[in-house]
Protein backbone atom coordinates (compact mmCIF):
# COMPACT_ATOMS: atom_id res chain seq x y z
CA UNK A 1 0.00 0.00 0.00
CA UNK A 2 1.21 3.20 -1.06
CA UNK A 3 0.21 7.47 -0.29
CA UNK A 4 -0.17 9.52 -2.51
CA UNK A 5 -0.90 12.78 -1.45
CA UNK A 6 -2.32 11.41 1.59
CA UNK A 7 -4.48 9.07 -0.45
CA UNK A 8 -3.86 5.23 0.04
CA UNK A 9 -3.87 3.94 -2.67
CA UNK A 10 -4.42 0.17 -2.08
CA UNK A 11 -7.08 -0.73 -4.43
CA UNK A 12 -8.74 0.98 -7.63
CA UNK A 13 -11.99 0.64 -5.95
CA UNK A 14 -13.33 3.87 -4.25
CA UNK A 15 -14.87 2.94 -1.37
CA UNK A 16 -11.97 0.99 0.23
CA UNK A 17 -9.67 4.66 -0.47
CA UNK A 18 -12.95 6.38 1.11
CA UNK A 19 -12.56 3.80 4.08
CA UNK A 20 -8.93 4.31 4.60
CA UNK A 21 -9.27 8.37 4.29
CA UNK A 22 -12.51 9.10 6.15
CA UNK A 23 -11.44 12.49 5.37
CA UNK A 24 -12.27 12.57 1.67
CA UNK A 25 -15.73 11.83 0.26
CA UNK A 26 -16.37 11.18 -3.66
CA UNK A 27 -16.97 14.68 -4.55
CA UNK A 28 -12.99 15.07 -3.76
CA UNK A 29 -12.74 13.04 -6.93
CA UNK A 30 -13.18 14.09 -10.31
CA UNK A 31 -14.01 11.16 -11.81
CA UNK A 32 -15.42 7.77 -9.81
CA UNK A 33 -16.53 5.09 -12.21
CA UNK A 34 -18.32 2.17 -10.17
CA UNK A 35 -19.31 -0.93 -11.95
CA UNK A 36 -20.18 0.22 -15.95
CA UNK A 37 -21.22 -1.88 -18.01
CA UNK A 38 -20.96 -0.65 -21.89
CA UNK A 39 -22.66 -2.91 -24.31
CA UNK A 40 -22.83 -2.84 -28.32
CA UNK A 41 -25.75 -4.79 -29.46
CA UNK A 42 -25.38 -7.68 -26.43
CA UNK A 43 -21.46 -7.44 -26.71
CA UNK A 44 -19.42 -6.20 -23.86
CA UNK A 45 -17.31 -3.37 -24.74
CA UNK A 46 -16.48 -2.65 -21.02
CA UNK A 47 -17.56 -5.09 -18.11
CA UNK A 48 -17.75 -4.29 -14.12
CA UNK A 49 -15.51 -1.28 -14.69
CA UNK A 50 -14.16 0.33 -11.04
CA UNK A 51 -12.01 2.88 -10.61
CA UNK A 52 -11.00 6.22 -9.65
CA UNK A 53 -8.80 9.05 -10.34
CA UNK A 54 -7.81 11.61 -8.03
CA UNK A 55 -7.50 15.48 -8.49
CA UNK A 56 -4.24 16.86 -10.09
CA UNK A 57 -3.48 14.35 -11.99
CA UNK A 58 -2.52 13.49 -15.76
CA UNK A 59 -4.05 10.37 -16.44
CA UNK A 60 -3.31 7.91 -19.48
CA UNK A 61 -6.04 5.49 -20.58
CA UNK A 62 -3.88 2.77 -22.22
CA UNK A 63 -5.03 -0.85 -23.71
CA UNK A 64 -4.95 -2.43 -27.08
CA UNK A 65 -7.24 -2.20 -29.83
CA UNK A 66 -10.74 -2.92 -29.29
CA UNK A 67 -10.15 -2.56 -25.35
CA UNK A 68 -12.71 0.09 -24.92
CA UNK A 69 -10.40 3.15 -24.60
CA UNK A 70 -12.84 5.62 -26.24
CA UNK A 71 -16.02 3.64 -24.76
CA UNK A 72 -15.09 4.41 -21.58
CA UNK A 73 -14.36 8.01 -22.14
CA UNK A 74 -17.79 7.97 -24.00
CA UNK A 75 -19.53 6.33 -21.82
CA UNK A 76 -18.60 8.75 -19.07
CA UNK A 77 -19.22 12.01 -20.96
CA UNK A 78 -22.77 9.99 -21.50
CA UNK A 79 -22.29 10.08 -24.89
CA UNK A 80 -22.55 6.21 -24.98
CA UNK A 81 -25.46 4.71 -22.23
CA UNK A 82 -24.31 2.71 -19.89
CA UNK A 83 -25.94 -1.16 -19.60
CA UNK A 84 -24.66 -0.97 -15.81
CA UNK A 85 -23.35 0.73 -13.22
CA UNK A 86 -22.47 4.19 -12.67
CA UNK A 87 -20.14 7.25 -13.67
CA UNK A 88 -19.83 10.04 -10.83
CA UNK A 89 -17.80 13.66 -11.98
CA UNK A 90 -17.02 15.39 -8.85
CA UNK A 91 -19.70 13.47 -6.89
CA UNK A 92 -22.62 14.10 -9.31
CA UNK A 93 -23.88 12.77 -12.63
CA UNK A 94 -22.74 13.96 -15.56
CA UNK A 95 -25.45 16.11 -16.25
CA UNK A 96 -24.90 17.70 -12.89
CA UNK A 97 -21.26 18.29 -13.60
CA UNK A 98 -21.18 19.26 -17.26
CA UNK A 99 -19.85 22.81 -16.88
CA UNK A 100 -16.78 21.45 -14.79
CA UNK A 101 -16.00 19.28 -18.03
CA UNK A 102 -14.32 19.14 -21.36
CA UNK A 103 -13.75 16.93 -24.03
CA UNK A 104 -11.35 16.53 -26.86
CA UNK A 105 -12.53 14.07 -29.54
CA UNK A 106 -10.88 11.91 -31.92
CA UNK A 107 -9.50 14.37 -34.54
CA UNK A 108 -10.44 12.01 -37.53
CA UNK A 109 -14.20 12.61 -35.83
CA UNK A 110 -14.71 15.59 -38.07
CA UNK A 111 -15.16 16.67 -41.58
CA UNK A 112 -12.23 19.38 -41.62
CA UNK A 113 -13.84 20.60 -44.90
CA UNK A 114 -16.41 21.92 -42.79
CA UNK A 115 -16.69 25.98 -43.96
CA UNK A 116 -15.16 27.10 -40.99
CA UNK A 117 -12.63 29.20 -39.19
CA UNK A 118 -9.52 28.01 -36.66
CA UNK A 119 -11.65 30.46 -33.79
CA UNK A 120 -15.11 29.74 -34.73
CA UNK A 121 -14.27 26.02 -33.82
CA UNK A 122 -12.48 27.03 -30.57
CA UNK A 123 -15.55 29.83 -29.98
CA UNK A 124 -17.55 26.04 -30.14
CA UNK A 125 -15.84 25.81 -26.65
CA UNK A 126 -18.02 28.41 -24.81
CA UNK A 127 -21.36 27.57 -26.01
CA UNK A 128 -21.70 25.23 -23.30
CA UNK A 129 -21.88 28.33 -20.39
CA UNK A 130 -23.05 29.99 -22.86
CA UNK A 131 -26.74 28.31 -23.01
CA UNK A 132 -29.45 27.98 -25.67
CA UNK A 133 -30.03 31.16 -28.36
CA UNK A 134 -27.17 33.33 -26.95
CA UNK A 135 -24.76 34.12 -29.76
CA UNK A 136 -21.06 34.74 -28.71
CA UNK A 137 -20.05 37.77 -28.18
CA UNK A 138 -16.88 39.73 -27.30
CA UNK A 139 -16.17 38.00 -23.79
CA UNK A 140 -16.60 34.41 -25.70
CA UNK A 141 -14.22 35.83 -28.30
CA UNK A 142 -11.45 36.71 -26.34
CA UNK A 143 -11.68 33.45 -24.41
CA UNK A 144 -11.37 31.64 -27.62
CA UNK A 145 -8.40 33.92 -28.44
CA UNK A 146 -6.74 33.05 -25.30
CA UNK A 147 -7.45 29.35 -25.45
CA UNK A 148 -5.71 29.62 -29.35
CA UNK A 149 -2.68 31.70 -27.83
CA UNK A 150 -1.96 28.50 -25.06
CA UNK A 151 -1.50 26.42 -27.81
CA UNK A 152 0.51 28.47 -29.79
CA UNK A 153 -1.92 28.83 -32.81
CA UNK A 154 -3.19 32.55 -32.20
CA UNK A 155 -1.57 33.52 -35.91
CA UNK A 156 -3.89 30.27 -37.72
CA UNK A 157 -7.25 32.41 -36.02
CA UNK A 158 -8.68 33.17 -39.54
CA UNK A 159 -7.20 30.15 -41.02
CA UNK A 160 -10.26 27.83 -42.89
CA UNK A 161 -9.68 24.79 -41.16
CA UNK A 162 -9.02 22.38 -44.14
CA UNK A 163 -5.91 24.28 -44.12
CA UNK A 164 -4.24 23.60 -41.32
CA UNK A 165 -2.09 20.45 -40.99
CA UNK A 166 -2.75 17.47 -38.71
CA UNK A 167 -1.03 18.64 -35.65
CA UNK A 168 -2.60 22.07 -36.23
CA UNK A 169 -5.57 21.15 -36.22
CA UNK A 170 -5.33 18.35 -32.95
CA UNK A 171 -3.99 21.97 -31.23
CA UNK A 172 -7.47 23.33 -32.56
CA UNK A 173 -8.93 20.83 -30.51
CA UNK A 174 -7.17 21.48 -27.29
CA UNK A 175 -8.07 25.18 -27.76
CA UNK A 176 -11.88 24.79 -28.08
CA UNK A 177 -11.17 22.60 -24.56
CA UNK A 178 -9.39 25.19 -22.80
CA UNK A 179 -12.09 27.68 -23.95
CA UNK A 180 -14.12 25.35 -21.63
CA UNK A 181 -12.78 25.98 -18.76
CA UNK A 182 -13.09 22.92 -17.04
CA UNK A 183 -11.65 21.63 -13.91
CA UNK A 184 -11.89 17.87 -15.67
CA UNK A 185 -10.57 17.33 -19.44
CA UNK A 186 -11.42 14.31 -21.25
CA UNK A 187 -8.66 13.90 -24.59
CA UNK A 188 -9.29 10.72 -27.17
CA UNK A 189 -5.67 10.16 -28.75
CA UNK A 190 -4.42 13.77 -29.15
CA UNK A 191 -1.26 12.69 -30.00
CA UNK A 192 -1.96 10.63 -32.40
CA UNK A 193 -0.51 11.88 -36.21
CA UNK A 194 0.71 15.14 -34.64
CA UNK A 195 4.21 16.24 -35.50
CA UNK A 196 7.15 17.31 -32.91
CA UNK A 197 5.92 20.85 -32.26
CA UNK A 198 2.64 20.11 -31.37
CA UNK A 199 3.55 16.95 -29.45
CA UNK A 200 5.88 19.17 -27.09
CA UNK A 201 2.55 21.96 -27.17
CA UNK A 202 0.44 19.60 -26.16
CA UNK A 203 2.71 17.98 -22.83
CA UNK A 204 3.42 22.01 -22.11
CA UNK A 205 -0.16 22.28 -22.09
CA UNK A 206 -0.90 19.07 -20.19
CA UNK A 207 1.77 19.81 -17.56
CA UNK A 208 0.53 23.61 -16.92
CA UNK A 209 -3.02 22.11 -16.66
CA UNK A 210 -1.97 19.56 -13.97
CA UNK A 211 -0.09 22.74 -12.31
CA UNK A 212 -3.25 24.59 -12.03
CA UNK A 213 -4.98 21.56 -9.92
CA UNK A 214 -6.43 20.05 -12.91
CA UNK A 215 -7.00 16.46 -13.73
CA UNK A 216 -6.79 15.31 -17.05
CA UNK A 217 -7.60 11.69 -18.69
CA UNK A 218 -6.16 10.76 -21.85
CA UNK A 219 -6.24 7.79 -24.12
CA UNK A 220 -3.26 6.84 -24.94
CA UNK A 221 -1.55 4.44 -27.15
CA UNK A 222 2.38 5.19 -26.93
CA UNK A 223 3.99 3.09 -24.20
CA UNK A 224 6.93 4.20 -24.94
CA UNK A 225 6.29 7.83 -23.80
CA UNK A 226 3.50 7.07 -21.50
CA UNK A 227 5.89 6.89 -18.43
CA UNK A 228 7.38 10.32 -19.99
CA UNK A 229 4.04 12.12 -19.46
CA UNK A 230 1.37 10.69 -16.94
CA UNK A 231 1.56 9.96 -13.35
CA UNK A 232 -1.82 7.90 -13.04
CA UNK A 233 -2.64 5.29 -15.37
CA UNK A 234 -5.47 2.72 -16.22
CA UNK A 235 -5.06 0.25 -18.08
CA UNK A 236 -7.88 -1.23 -20.02
CA UNK A 237 -9.03 -4.20 -21.78
CA UNK A 238 -12.50 -4.74 -21.85
CA UNK A 239 -12.27 -5.19 -18.17
CA UNK A 240 -9.95 -2.81 -15.98
CA UNK A 241 -6.96 -4.58 -15.82
CA UNK A 242 -5.08 -2.60 -12.96
CA UNK A 243 -5.29 1.18 -12.54
CA UNK A 244 -3.49 3.84 -10.03
CA UNK A 245 -0.25 5.66 -9.47
CA UNK A 246 1.51 5.61 -12.53
CA UNK A 247 5.01 3.87 -10.95
CA UNK A 248 3.52 1.11 -9.07
CA UNK A 249 1.08 0.39 -12.18
CA UNK A 250 2.93 0.29 -15.17
CA UNK A 251 4.47 -3.01 -14.53
CA UNK A 252 5.66 -5.34 -17.17
CA UNK A 253 3.23 -7.76 -15.47
CA UNK A 254 0.27 -5.66 -16.05
CA UNK A 255 1.09 -4.91 -19.49
CA UNK A 256 1.47 -8.89 -20.42
CA UNK A 257 -2.60 -9.04 -18.60
CA UNK A 258 -3.81 -6.15 -20.63
CA UNK A 259 -2.43 -6.96 -23.92
CA UNK A 260 -2.58 -10.38 -23.43
CA UNK A 261 -1.11 -12.82 -25.59
CA UNK A 262 -0.85 -11.42 -28.52
CA UNK A 263 2.31 -9.48 -26.60
CA UNK A 264 3.00 -6.86 -28.40
CA UNK A 265 5.57 -5.61 -29.94
CA UNK A 266 5.59 -2.69 -27.55
CA UNK A 267 5.71 -4.96 -24.40
CA UNK A 268 9.21 -6.72 -25.52
CA UNK A 269 10.45 -3.51 -26.20
CA UNK A 270 10.00 -2.97 -22.54
CA UNK A 271 11.69 -6.18 -21.51
CA UNK A 272 14.24 -5.17 -23.91
CA UNK A 273 15.11 -2.12 -21.53
CA UNK A 274 14.70 -4.50 -18.76
CA UNK A 275 11.77 -2.51 -17.11
CA UNK B 1 -42.58 40.49 -70.21
CA UNK B 2 -40.01 43.39 -68.39
CA UNK B 3 -39.26 43.52 -65.12
CA UNK B 4 -42.09 45.97 -64.19
CA UNK B 5 -44.33 43.22 -64.69
CA UNK B 6 -43.14 41.02 -61.53
CA UNK B 7 -44.12 43.59 -59.64
CA UNK B 8 -47.72 44.66 -61.24
CA UNK B 9 -48.87 41.73 -62.56
CA UNK B 10 -50.31 39.54 -60.50
CA UNK B 11 -49.29 36.26 -61.70
CA UNK B 12 -46.21 37.27 -62.27
CA UNK B 13 -45.69 38.49 -58.89
CA UNK B 14 -47.05 35.01 -57.24
CA UNK B 15 -44.76 33.70 -59.94
CA UNK B 16 -41.30 35.83 -58.62
CA UNK B 17 -42.29 35.95 -54.80
CA UNK B 18 -42.98 32.13 -54.58
CA UNK B 19 -39.48 30.86 -56.79
CA UNK B 20 -37.78 33.87 -54.78
CA UNK B 21 -39.06 32.06 -51.12
CA UNK B 22 -38.06 28.90 -52.36
CA UNK B 23 -34.71 29.66 -53.44
CA UNK B 24 -33.89 31.05 -50.17
CA UNK B 25 -35.42 28.73 -48.19
CA UNK B 26 -34.42 25.94 -49.83
CA UNK B 27 -30.25 27.58 -50.09
CA UNK B 28 -30.18 28.19 -46.49
CA UNK B 29 -31.91 24.55 -45.05
CA UNK B 30 -29.71 22.90 -48.29
CA UNK B 31 -26.58 24.06 -46.49
CA UNK B 32 -27.11 22.10 -43.57
CA UNK B 33 -28.50 19.45 -45.75
CA UNK B 34 -25.48 18.79 -47.66
CA UNK B 35 -22.98 19.87 -44.50
CA UNK B 36 -24.58 16.77 -42.96
CA UNK B 37 -24.70 14.81 -45.75
CA UNK B 38 -28.07 14.88 -46.47
CA UNK B 39 -28.40 15.96 -49.64
CA UNK B 40 -29.80 12.85 -51.30
CA UNK B 41 -32.43 12.76 -47.98
CA UNK B 42 -34.09 15.50 -49.21
CA UNK B 43 -34.61 13.77 -52.25
CA UNK B 44 -36.85 10.92 -50.56
CA UNK B 45 -38.61 13.46 -48.70
CA UNK B 46 -39.51 15.11 -51.67
CA UNK B 47 -41.16 11.37 -53.33
CA UNK B 48 -42.37 10.59 -50.42
CA UNK B 49 -44.37 14.01 -50.31
CA UNK B 50 -46.74 13.28 -53.01
CA UNK B 51 -48.96 10.25 -51.43
CA UNK B 52 -49.17 12.78 -48.80
CA UNK B 53 -50.51 15.36 -51.46
CA UNK B 54 -52.79 12.73 -52.99
CA UNK B 55 -54.21 11.84 -49.29
CA UNK B 56 -54.96 14.88 -48.08
CA UNK B 57 -57.24 16.05 -50.97
CA UNK B 58 -58.79 12.51 -50.94
CA UNK B 59 -59.64 12.95 -47.64
CA UNK B 60 -60.36 16.58 -47.51
CA UNK B 61 -61.57 17.37 -50.83
CA UNK B 62 -59.95 20.79 -50.87
CA UNK B 63 -57.38 22.05 -52.83
CA UNK B 64 -56.59 24.52 -50.26
CA UNK B 65 -52.44 25.11 -50.88
CA UNK B 66 -51.51 24.69 -46.68
CA UNK B 67 -54.30 21.50 -46.86
CA UNK B 68 -51.92 19.88 -49.16
CA UNK B 69 -48.67 21.29 -47.89
CA UNK B 70 -49.13 19.64 -44.42
CA UNK B 71 -50.61 16.25 -46.41
CA UNK B 72 -46.84 16.52 -48.11
CA UNK B 73 -45.12 17.28 -45.37
CA UNK B 74 -46.56 14.83 -43.00
CA UNK B 75 -45.94 11.98 -45.85
CA UNK B 76 -42.05 13.68 -46.17
CA UNK B 77 -42.02 13.56 -42.92
CA UNK B 78 -43.49 9.69 -42.10
CA UNK B 79 -40.76 8.94 -45.12
CA UNK B 80 -37.63 10.46 -43.03
CA UNK B 81 -38.73 8.53 -39.90
CA UNK B 82 -39.19 4.89 -42.43
CA UNK B 83 -35.57 5.51 -43.69
CA UNK B 84 -33.79 6.61 -40.62
CA UNK B 85 -35.56 3.56 -39.31
CA UNK B 86 -34.08 0.85 -41.64
CA UNK B 87 -30.64 2.15 -41.56
CA UNK B 88 -30.94 2.17 -37.42
CA UNK B 89 -32.75 -1.64 -37.46
CA UNK B 90 -31.63 -3.11 -40.47
CA UNK B 91 -28.02 -4.05 -42.20
CA UNK B 92 -29.56 -2.35 -45.10
CA UNK B 93 -27.03 0.95 -46.29
CA UNK B 94 -28.26 4.01 -45.98
CA UNK B 95 -28.43 4.77 -49.69
CA UNK B 96 -30.54 1.37 -50.61
CA UNK B 97 -32.62 2.63 -47.60
CA UNK B 98 -32.89 5.75 -49.42
CA UNK B 99 -33.55 3.77 -52.81
CA UNK B 100 -36.40 2.06 -51.43
CA UNK B 101 -38.28 4.46 -49.34
CA UNK B 102 -38.44 7.17 -52.56
CA UNK B 103 -39.47 4.73 -55.16
CA UNK B 104 -42.26 3.00 -52.40
CA UNK B 105 -43.61 6.49 -51.80
CA UNK B 106 -43.36 7.65 -55.17
CA UNK B 107 -45.04 4.56 -56.55
CA UNK B 108 -48.04 5.30 -54.18
CA UNK B 109 -48.10 8.51 -54.96
CA UNK B 110 -48.42 8.29 -58.91
CA UNK B 111 -50.69 5.50 -58.04
CA UNK B 112 -53.24 8.06 -56.09
CA UNK B 113 -52.74 10.59 -58.60
CA UNK B 114 -53.92 8.31 -61.58
CA UNK B 115 -56.64 7.52 -59.62
CA UNK B 116 -57.73 10.87 -58.63
CA UNK B 117 -57.54 11.98 -62.59
CA UNK B 118 -59.40 9.30 -63.13
CA UNK B 119 -62.64 10.33 -60.87
CA UNK B 120 -63.88 12.61 -63.61
CA UNK B 121 -64.10 15.35 -60.42
CA UNK B 122 -63.36 18.86 -62.42
CA UNK B 123 -61.61 20.09 -59.08
CA UNK B 124 -58.55 17.56 -58.92
CA UNK B 125 -57.05 19.45 -62.13
CA UNK B 126 -53.76 20.70 -61.29
CA UNK B 127 -52.63 18.04 -59.08
CA UNK B 128 -50.21 16.70 -61.52
CA UNK B 129 -48.41 20.12 -61.30
CA UNK B 130 -47.03 18.91 -58.72
CA UNK B 131 -44.45 16.06 -60.64
CA UNK B 132 -42.67 18.86 -62.47
CA UNK B 133 -44.15 22.00 -60.80
CA UNK B 134 -45.66 24.91 -62.31
CA UNK B 135 -45.07 28.48 -61.08
CA UNK B 136 -47.80 30.04 -63.35
CA UNK B 137 -50.67 27.39 -60.93
CA UNK B 138 -49.48 29.61 -57.92
CA UNK B 139 -52.00 31.60 -56.49
CA UNK B 140 -51.94 34.15 -53.85
CA UNK B 141 -53.05 31.52 -51.22
CA UNK B 142 -50.00 29.26 -52.14
CA UNK B 143 -47.86 32.16 -51.15
CA UNK B 144 -49.40 32.98 -48.28
CA UNK B 145 -48.77 29.24 -47.41
CA UNK B 146 -45.33 29.25 -48.37
CA UNK B 147 -44.59 32.49 -46.42
CA UNK B 148 -45.62 30.94 -43.07
CA UNK B 149 -43.96 27.96 -43.35
CA UNK B 150 -40.61 29.39 -44.91
CA UNK B 151 -40.76 31.84 -42.42
CA UNK B 152 -41.34 29.74 -39.50
CA UNK B 153 -38.32 27.79 -40.94
CA UNK B 154 -36.08 30.62 -41.14
CA UNK B 155 -36.96 31.80 -37.55
CA UNK B 156 -35.94 28.03 -35.86
CA UNK B 157 -32.67 28.22 -38.23
CA UNK B 158 -31.82 31.82 -36.85
CA UNK B 159 -32.80 31.01 -32.96
CA UNK B 160 -30.59 27.90 -33.04
CA UNK B 161 -27.86 28.53 -35.61
CA UNK B 162 -25.07 28.01 -33.25
CA UNK B 163 -26.48 24.99 -32.27
CA UNK B 164 -27.44 23.62 -36.08
CA UNK B 165 -24.01 24.74 -36.87
CA UNK B 166 -22.29 22.17 -33.41
CA UNK B 167 -23.84 19.35 -33.91
CA UNK B 168 -23.42 19.67 -37.77
CA UNK B 169 -19.39 19.71 -37.28
CA UNK B 170 -19.27 18.09 -34.08
CA UNK B 171 -22.03 16.15 -32.31
CA UNK B 172 -20.09 14.04 -30.13
CA UNK B 173 -18.99 17.56 -29.24
CA UNK B 174 -22.34 18.92 -29.34
CA UNK B 175 -23.91 15.86 -27.12
CA UNK B 176 -20.90 16.73 -24.42
CA UNK B 177 -21.73 20.04 -23.88
CA UNK B 178 -25.58 18.94 -23.13
CA UNK B 179 -27.08 19.56 -26.85
CA UNK B 180 -29.96 17.25 -27.11
CA UNK B 181 -28.61 15.82 -30.52
CA UNK B 182 -31.42 13.86 -31.47
CA UNK B 183 -33.69 16.19 -30.99
CA UNK B 184 -31.59 18.84 -32.68
CA UNK B 185 -31.15 16.17 -36.06
CA UNK B 186 -34.63 15.89 -35.76
CA UNK B 187 -35.94 19.49 -35.83
CA UNK B 188 -33.35 20.34 -38.82
CA UNK B 189 -34.64 16.84 -40.87
CA UNK B 190 -38.17 18.56 -40.09
CA UNK B 191 -37.07 22.01 -41.79
CA UNK B 192 -35.73 20.63 -44.27
CA UNK B 193 -39.30 18.85 -44.86
CA UNK B 194 -40.37 22.58 -44.74
CA UNK B 195 -37.90 23.47 -47.28
CA UNK B 196 -39.20 20.94 -49.63
CA UNK B 197 -42.85 21.27 -49.24
CA UNK B 198 -42.31 24.53 -50.03
CA UNK B 199 -40.96 24.15 -53.47
CA UNK B 200 -43.31 21.24 -54.09
CA UNK B 201 -45.72 23.36 -56.49
CA UNK B 202 -42.85 25.60 -58.24
CA UNK B 203 -40.27 22.69 -58.79
CA UNK B 204 -41.81 19.42 -58.38
CA UNK B 205 -41.05 16.30 -56.32
CA UNK B 206 -38.85 14.80 -59.13
CA UNK B 207 -36.70 17.60 -59.01
CA UNK B 208 -36.88 19.35 -55.94
CA UNK B 209 -33.42 17.84 -53.95
CA UNK B 210 -31.72 19.53 -56.66
CA UNK B 211 -32.97 22.85 -55.04
CA UNK B 212 -31.58 21.43 -51.47
CA UNK B 213 -27.95 20.43 -53.04
CA UNK B 214 -27.11 22.96 -56.00
CA UNK B 215 -27.22 26.71 -54.08
CA UNK B 216 -24.92 24.80 -51.01
CA UNK B 217 -22.53 23.32 -53.38
CA UNK B 218 -22.13 26.44 -55.64
CA UNK B 219 -22.26 28.63 -52.42
CA UNK B 220 -19.11 26.67 -50.48
CA UNK B 221 -17.10 27.47 -53.60
CA UNK B 222 -17.11 30.77 -52.80
CA UNK B 223 -16.24 31.45 -49.36
CA UNK B 224 -15.02 29.05 -46.13
CA UNK B 225 -17.38 30.36 -43.58
CA UNK B 226 -20.77 28.77 -42.82
CA UNK B 227 -22.57 31.93 -42.21
CA UNK B 228 -21.56 33.38 -45.62
CA UNK B 229 -22.19 29.74 -47.30
CA UNK B 230 -25.62 30.60 -45.79
CA UNK B 231 -26.08 34.05 -47.07
CA UNK B 232 -25.18 33.51 -50.50
CA UNK B 233 -26.98 29.40 -51.01
CA UNK B 234 -30.20 32.16 -50.17
CA UNK B 235 -28.96 34.41 -52.90
CA UNK B 236 -28.64 31.32 -55.35
CA UNK B 237 -31.52 30.00 -54.74
CA UNK B 238 -33.45 32.77 -55.09
CA UNK B 239 -31.92 33.74 -57.93
CA UNK B 240 -32.24 30.79 -60.06
CA UNK B 241 -35.66 30.51 -58.64
CA UNK B 242 -36.98 33.58 -60.37
CA UNK B 243 -34.78 33.28 -63.09
CA UNK B 244 -36.04 29.65 -64.20
CA UNK B 245 -39.53 30.34 -63.37
CA UNK B 246 -39.52 34.02 -65.42
CA UNK B 247 -38.01 31.72 -68.01
CA UNK B 248 -40.72 28.59 -67.94
CA UNK B 249 -43.66 31.63 -68.43
CA UNK B 250 -42.13 32.71 -72.00
CA UNK B 251 -43.72 29.58 -73.33
CA UNK B 252 -46.91 28.25 -72.68
CA UNK B 253 -47.33 25.07 -70.38
CA UNK B 254 -42.72 24.97 -70.40
CA UNK B 255 -42.64 22.88 -66.87
CA UNK B 256 -40.87 25.52 -64.04
CA UNK B 257 -38.92 22.51 -62.09
CA UNK B 258 -36.68 21.87 -65.37
CA UNK B 259 -35.99 25.43 -66.26
CA UNK B 260 -35.26 26.38 -62.75
CA UNK B 261 -32.93 23.61 -61.78
CA UNK B 262 -31.28 24.35 -65.41
CA UNK B 263 -30.98 27.81 -64.22
CA UNK B 264 -29.38 26.59 -61.10
CA UNK B 265 -26.75 24.20 -62.79
CA UNK B 266 -25.53 27.20 -64.75
CA UNK B 267 -24.78 28.49 -61.51
CA UNK B 268 -23.56 25.97 -60.18
CA UNK B 269 -21.05 25.02 -62.92
CA UNK B 270 -19.76 29.04 -63.21
CA UNK B 271 -18.72 28.44 -59.20
CA UNK B 272 -17.33 25.11 -59.78
CA UNK B 273 -15.01 26.52 -62.36
CA UNK B 274 -14.28 30.08 -61.46
CA UNK B 275 -15.17 30.64 -57.76
CA UNK B 276 -11.50 31.82 -56.19
CA UNK B 277 -9.41 29.10 -54.45
CA UNK B 278 -11.60 26.23 -55.05
CA UNK B 279 -12.45 26.96 -58.76
CA UNK B 280 -11.66 24.48 -60.89
CA UNK B 281 -10.19 26.44 -63.69
CA UNK B 282 -7.24 28.57 -61.63
CA UNK B 283 -6.30 24.94 -60.50
CA UNK B 284 -5.56 24.16 -64.30
CA UNK B 285 -4.26 27.36 -64.46
CA UNK B 286 -1.62 26.39 -61.41
CA UNK B 287 -0.93 23.19 -63.14
CA UNK B 288 -0.31 24.35 -66.37
CA UNK B 289 2.15 27.41 -65.20
CA UNK B 290 3.31 24.78 -62.65
CA UNK B 291 4.68 22.68 -65.87
CA UNK B 292 5.86 25.52 -67.80
CA UNK B 293 7.71 26.81 -64.63
CA UNK B 294 9.65 23.31 -64.69
CA UNK B 295 10.22 24.12 -68.78
CA UNK B 296 8.63 20.57 -68.68
CA UNK B 297 7.06 21.94 -72.48
CA UNK B 298 2.93 22.26 -72.68
CA UNK B 299 0.89 19.72 -71.42
CA UNK B 300 -1.15 17.01 -73.29
CA UNK B 301 -3.92 19.25 -74.10
CA UNK B 302 -2.29 22.06 -74.77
Amino acid sequence: MSAINGVSTASSDITSVLAQNPALCVADFPLVINDLTVAYRDKPVLQDIDLYVPSGRLCAVIGPNGAGKSTLIKAALGLIPAAAGTVRIFGKSYADARDRVGYVPQRTSVDWDFPTTAIDVVTMGTYGKLGWLKRPGKAEHERAMHALEQVKMADFAQRQISQLSGGQQQRVFLARALAQDAQLYFMDEPFVGVDAVTEEAIIGLLKSLRGQGKTVIVVHHDLDSAPEYFDWLVLLNVRLMASGPFEGTFTTDNLRRTYGGAMSAAIKHFEHLGR
Amino acid sequence: MNVLDLITDYTLRNVALGSALLGIVSGVLGCFAVLRRQGLLGDALAHAALPGICLAFLLTGSKTPLVLLLGAAVAGWLGTLALLRIVRDTRISEDSALGIVLSVFFAIGILLLTFISKRNDANQAGLDKFLFGQAAALISDDIAAMLILGTIALVVIALLYKEFKLITFDAAFAASIGLRTNLLGVLLTSLIVIAVVIGLKTVGVVLMASMLVGPAVAARQWTNKLGAMVALAAMFGALSGVTGAALSMTSDGLPTGPMVILALTAIVLLSLFFAPERGLVWDWMRRLQHKEAKFQGPGPNA
